[in-house]
């Protein structure tokens, strides 16, 4: 109340100021109140990233960058250039894609079957998802010394590794995606008489395929930070490798190619899954697109 | 719709001393009820009444429930559920014909969209659709299995009231050319009038009346015997109309849509002056509401 009586006090003096002053006054304070965060800007995702290569760009350029810790644009382009012209870049590049899609292969094979064993079963949940879980707990890479004395240093440990640290993420999203069918689509099934397997196909499946989805994107990412890391434990080929034998001689400029190349693989693999997405999920667009 | 047309028609729903249990509460308590072939039934009742029960025992999705009691329902059942309950995945003609095993299934399926009005929209998805427009799809699904029984469980609820008169009217047309027994679970007074043959009042899990609808078509709310039979359900469904006011209070079971025509229409006991000039004059809203295409 005590609030309330200044502001009638206020309004005929607001009155007396001019009524179109108030009129136009009052679309003003409504946009103001508005809390929601407007309208996006134009090509808003690359305004970030131009405006961090431009820094680079003029910092290098008025050598205010000291170049062994961070070298020109220019500089990286030309040994990247450099390193495909002489064939090294696309061999490392080939070794490392192979055990990325193996490992994820392998991984994506057994989280989707363990997921499928558990999320259909509830005796399949009791055998499955305490492992799992337990697993889940333990960081993948922690594993890498007992994988290298079981597989020794070579591709199968590497693979091993990504597959591991794949699987989790495939398991834990597709596994949520079964056990959240809703309990409704249930009851439809048994009134139209779907038989089970019918159910599982029509129903069960389709409807745990975003989470499925989901989990594909949470593990691509999840099997190039494997790669990344068993690439610098004995490995003798592949992008990791490359930097790694560059940071030995000092070679920054090799090391940001490397960067720039597991960034564009990353970005590629994720826009891969999402237009995946798009197409098995196309039922989800609404009018609008 | 004047006559019962299913008076002489074999049962296909029968019912003898029907008991559901939830937590050691009866919900149904000792149920008894006939609903013979093509016999378009409307069970009314209070929220907790136990409609959706009785309903849900019939359509066999009562699994772990207590119970006893007699219950004879044929195997051919389809639901039709309050959210029209389309599987998001897939394309419209994809879900009528969903379960149905036959060798014309998807010919029957077109058929189906078509007779509610859905023709050439075979392969829309779900999403694009309105709500009225998915519940049509939804009596698609469930007429183009034949059915003996068709149970509905508030199929209209969740529609807004010109959506739902447009569907009344569907209903009625469907019903009429299929010839399933039907029973309609609804709390809306004017509904269960406008649509059924028989009317059943469900209190404590029992019934409290059944009362034919002898009204002749189309069935408009000033019609001779309209307001009569109006007043009796209320009054079974526990509607004191001796004092104003008391029927909005107590008819209104959730219901969007429900109070205008509780307002608008003639009451027996005739309480309020302002009232007294709606008596054998009702409003245009409402009777394009009552009305059923013969």
């Amino acid at each position: 109340m005590s609030v309330d009586a200044p502001t009638r006090r206020a309004v005929p003096s607001a009155a007396a100021a001019g009524a179109g002053n108030a009129t136009k006054a009052r679309p003003r304070r409504a946009a103001g109140r508005r809390l929601g965060p407007g309208r996006p800007v134009p090509y808003g995702w690359a305004v970030g990233p131009t405006l961090l290569f431009a820094l680079w760009v003029a910092g290098a350029a008025a050598g205010l960058i000291d170049p062994r810790a961070l070298p020109a644009p220019w500089t990286v382009a030309a040994t990247a250039s450099d390193l495909i012209a002489e064939g090294r870049l696309q061999e490392h590049l080939f070794t490392s894609a192979q055990r990325a899609v193996l490992g994820l292969l392998f991984g994506v094979a057994a989280g989707l079957l363990l997921a499928l064993v558990s999320g259909l079963s509830r005796g399949g949940e009791a055998v499955v998802d305490g492992p799992v879980q337990i697993k889940r707990a333990i960081p993948s890479l922690a594993l890498i010394p007992l994988l290298i004395l079981w597989f020794g240093i070579g591709e199968t440990m590497k693979v091993v590794t990504i597959a591991l640290g794949v699987f989790v993420p495939v398991y834990i999203h597709t596994h949520n995606g079964l056990r959240a069918i809703d309990n409704r689509y249930a009851e439809l099934a048994e009134t139209v008489r779907l038989t089970r397997a019918a159910f599982i196909r029509q129903v069960v499946l389709p409807g745990a395929l975003p989470g499925f989805l989901l989990g594909m994107r949470f593990a691509v990412t999840a099997a190039w930070l494997a790669l990344a890391v068993v690439e610098q434990v004995n490995a003798t080929s592949g992008i990791g490798y490359m930097m790694e034998l560059a940071r030995t001689y000092g070679q920054t400029d090799v090391i940001l190619v490397g960067l720039v190349v597991y960034g564009l693989l990353g970005l590629v693999s994720d826009g891969l899954v999402r237009l995946v997405e798009r197409r098995a999920l196309s039922w989800r667009r609404t009018l609008a697109g | 719709m004047a006559s019962h047309p299913g008076r002489l028609n074999p049962a296909a729903v029968q019912i003898d001393g029907l008991v559901r249990s939830f937590a050691g509460r009866r919900v149904l308590d000792g149920l008894e009820l006939t609903v013979r072939d093509g016999e378009f039934v409307a069970l009314l009742g209070r929220s907790g009444s136990g409609k959706s029960t009785l309903l849900r025992a019939l359509a066999r999705l009562d699994h772990d429930v207590d119970g006893e009691g007699g219950l004879t329902a044929p195997e051919d059942v389809s639901v039709v559920f309050q959210d029209a309950r389309l599987l998001p995945w897939k394309r419209l003609l994809d879900n009528v014909v969903l379960g149905l095993r036959a060798p014309d299934a998807e010919e029957r399926g077109r058929a189906a969209l078509a007779e509610v009005g859905l023709a050439g929209r075979e392969r829309a998805w779900p999403v694009e659709l309105s709500g009225g427009e998915q519940q049509r799809v939804s009596l698609a699904r469930s007429l183009v299995r034949e059915p003996r029984l068709l149970l509905a469980d508030e199929p209209f609820g969740a529609l807004d009231a010109l959506t739902r008169i447009r569907m009344h009217a569907l209903l009625r047309t469907l019903c009429a050319r299929h010839r399933p027994a039907v029973l309609l679970v609804t709390h809306d007074v004017d509904e269960a009038i406008a649509l059924a043959d028989r009317v059943v009042v469900l209190d404590r899990g029992r019934i409290a009346a059944d009362l034919p609808v002898d009204l002749p078509a189309p069935r408009r709310a000033g019609a001779p015997g309209h307001a009569e039979l109006r007043d009796r359900l209320l009054g079974h469904l526990g509607v004191d109309l001796t004092e104003p006011g008391a029927e909005t209070d107590g008819g209104a079971d959730g219901g969007p849509g429900h109070g205008p025509n509780h307002e608008a229409a003639p009451t027996a006991s005739g309480d309020g002056p302002g009232r007294r000039s709606g008596t054998g004059d009702t409003p245009a809203h409402d009777r394009s509401a009552e009305e059923i295409p013969a």
